[in-house]
């Protein structure tokens, strides 16, 4: 078809790019596009009405100055040639093959939101979660609203040490006092208020000088108001750093050994074990116990032998992969899509058009920053290719209105629902109270605000 | 408390940590960077990338580098924004081979 048949067709002679995604990656894909001082024009398609990834949903509540990047986020969403279109979920309506027509290129930003398995017998018992999910429900998802988590139980066991584990591990160990002025979901404070969890154990597959905690993070459990710290390094008294040591997991050690020297006194206990591969989960209808290998180092052999922590609660942090896309070629091995420096790739040959950034192009690793190197990557790769590509023969705004996208929030949109929810926090004490339900966030775009005059 | 770069970066100034940062504030001069401490959110993402280790918390500074956090506080005011990375300073290579058998 040729362009003259679309009347649309705005600013001939301008690239357009169709990002899948309003986390960091997506931002910042958007920040390097819009700044590249070519003529490009750039879509932002979330699912949810709301933008921010993994920011407004992953970051904990109790880490207000992280979240303060969306001000960043905002600032690139202000930059010309930007829409965000949110509430809108490409891969159901409409779908990447809808996109493709519509822009010269489209940069997948959507994360790792497949959580892996364990892959052991029991895996899925009621009282067995992914820690993701947990991480979702107290930062109000809208997906995750309703779960229902265990909390009246004593024990709770977290499988793996990462900072997501941690996350988990802080929020089931503070007090309500340290969790009622953050923007934690209204349902998780009342839910975590009435815990009678005393014991997390953090379990770990490696050695203590193994682990993925950042130090930063690992500090932060020495300030818990009503929570000790318990380290069993029994197994690892003669651990030394070899040379080319990670300098985080260094100082994650560091930070462990100081713990295990610390007095006991408080009414939590946050426990952390080392050298422990999960074999099974069993209980009646519901989880009791986990089974685990211990891995065991004497002088020069490796042994193992089999213990069990009971526990009515259990979280998996194993790690996230990205969700496969139909179409989309997948690299199971390492959970991302299949990419070279962020074009996706299949068969050894690049897909022209498509490309990939942040968690789904190098897996669920880095600060939000790492975002930024990594976008601009993709972005210079895409800026390279679109000379080449050739020009899309339908116009976005064709996919609006029907039932390709039949609402969307948009910039300023958004923009009364955030004052919607600063306002609801404000008599509370917390930075905002989120909306938890897709259909009130989009009734909060049409209401008058109600923050003061 | 924000993160402070200090003394080690100067004649090095790789800027590794300009790509990571993920909101835009770092500063540089001819000699090194500087952290900008009213836009640093804390995230800590730029210390494990330096090169030459320059990059601290400001609460873990030693004695003798305190005056880094009001020498970033100073210099972020009086120099401009870096947004992304650059070659690092003639040199850097051997000086990083000194300072990180010293």
């Amino acid at each position: 078809m040729i362009p003259e048949a679309f009347p649309l067709q705005r600013a001939a002679g301008r690239y357009r790019v169709a990002i899948v995604g309003g986390g960091p990656s997506g931002f910042y894909a958007a920040e390097a596009l819009l700044r590249s001082g070519q003529s490009v024009d750039v879509d932002m398609f979330e699912r949810l009405p709301v933008p921010y990834g993994l920011v407004r949903f992953g970051v904990a509540p109790d880490h207000p100055k992280l979240k303060q990047v969306t001000r960043v986020f905002d600032r690139i969403a202000e930059m010309p040639g930007f829409r965000f279109f949110g509430g809108v979920e490409i891969g159901k309506m409409p779908s990447i093959g809808a996109l493709r027509p519509c822009y010269h290129a489209v940069i997948l930003a959507t994360g790792a939101p497949v959580s892996r398995l364990m892959d052991v017998p029991g895996e899925g018992l009621p009282g067995s979660y992914q820690a993701g999910d947990f991480v979702a429900w107290y930062n109000g998802h809208p997906d995750f609203r309703h779960c229902k988590f265990d909390l009246g139980t004593e024990r709770v066991v977290i499988i793996g040490h990462g900072n997501v584990a941690l996350d988990v591990a802080r929020m089931l160990a503070k007090t309500p006092d340290e969790l009622c002025h953050t923007d934690i979901a209204a349902h998780a404070l009342d839910a975590l208020a009435a815990s009678r969890v005393r014991d997390i154990y953090l379990v770990g597959r490696r050695g203590p000088d193994q682990t993925r905690f950042a130090a930063k993070e690992l500090q932060e459990f020495e300030e818990l108001a009503d929570c000790d710290l318990l380290v069993d390094l029994d197994d690892f008294q003669g651990l030394t750093s070899g040379p080319g040591a990670d300098t985080e997991a260094e100082a994650a050690l560091t930070m462990l050994r100081a713990f295990s020297t610390r007095p006991i006194a408080k009414r939590r206990r946050c426990v952390f074990l080392f050298g422990l591969s999960p074999l099974g989960i069993e209980g009646d209808g519901h989880v009791q116990r986990i089974l685990l290998s211990q891995r065991q180092l004497n002088a020069q052999a490796i042994s193992s032998r089999n213990i069990a922590i009971d526990c009515g609660l259990l979280f998996s942090s194993i790690g996230r992969r990205a969700a496969p896309i139909s179409g989309i070629p997948y690299d199971e091995a390492r959970g991302v899509y299949a990419n070279i420096a962020g074009r996706l790739a299949a068969d050894g040959g690049a897909l022209p058009g498509l490309y990939a950034c942040g968690w789904g192009k190098r897996g669920p690793q880095g600060t939000i920053g790492t975002n930024r190197a990594c976008s601009a990557e993709t972005v210079a790769n895409v800026l390279a290719d679109l000379p080449q590509l050739g020009e899309p023969p339908r116009h976005p705004d064709s996919l609006l209105g029907g039932k390709s996208i039949p609402r969307y929030v948009d910039y300023p949109a958004w923009g009364r629902i955030d004052a919607e929810e600063v306002a609801r926090g404000r008599p509370k004490g917390k930075p905002r109270e989120k909306f938890i339900a897709v259909d009130e966030m989009f009734a909060a775009t049409s209401e008058a605000s109600h923050v003061e005059p | 408390m924000p993160y402070v770069v200090t003394d080690l970066c100067t004649g090095c100034r790789y800027t590794e940590c300009v790509s990571v940062c993920p909101v835009e504030c770092f500063h540089i001069d001819d000699a090194m960077t500087y952290i900008d401490p009213q836009h640093c959110i804390d995230c800590g993402g730029c210390v494990p990338v330096c090169p030459v280790g320059a990059i601290k918390a400001a609460h873990k500074l030693p004695p003798d580098k305190v005056e880094w956090i009001e020498i970033n506080r100073r210099r972020a005011a009086e120099t401009p924004v870096v947004a992304s990375r650059l070659p690092p300073l003639p040199g850097a290579d051997e000086r990083k081979k000194a300072i990180v058998l010293r």
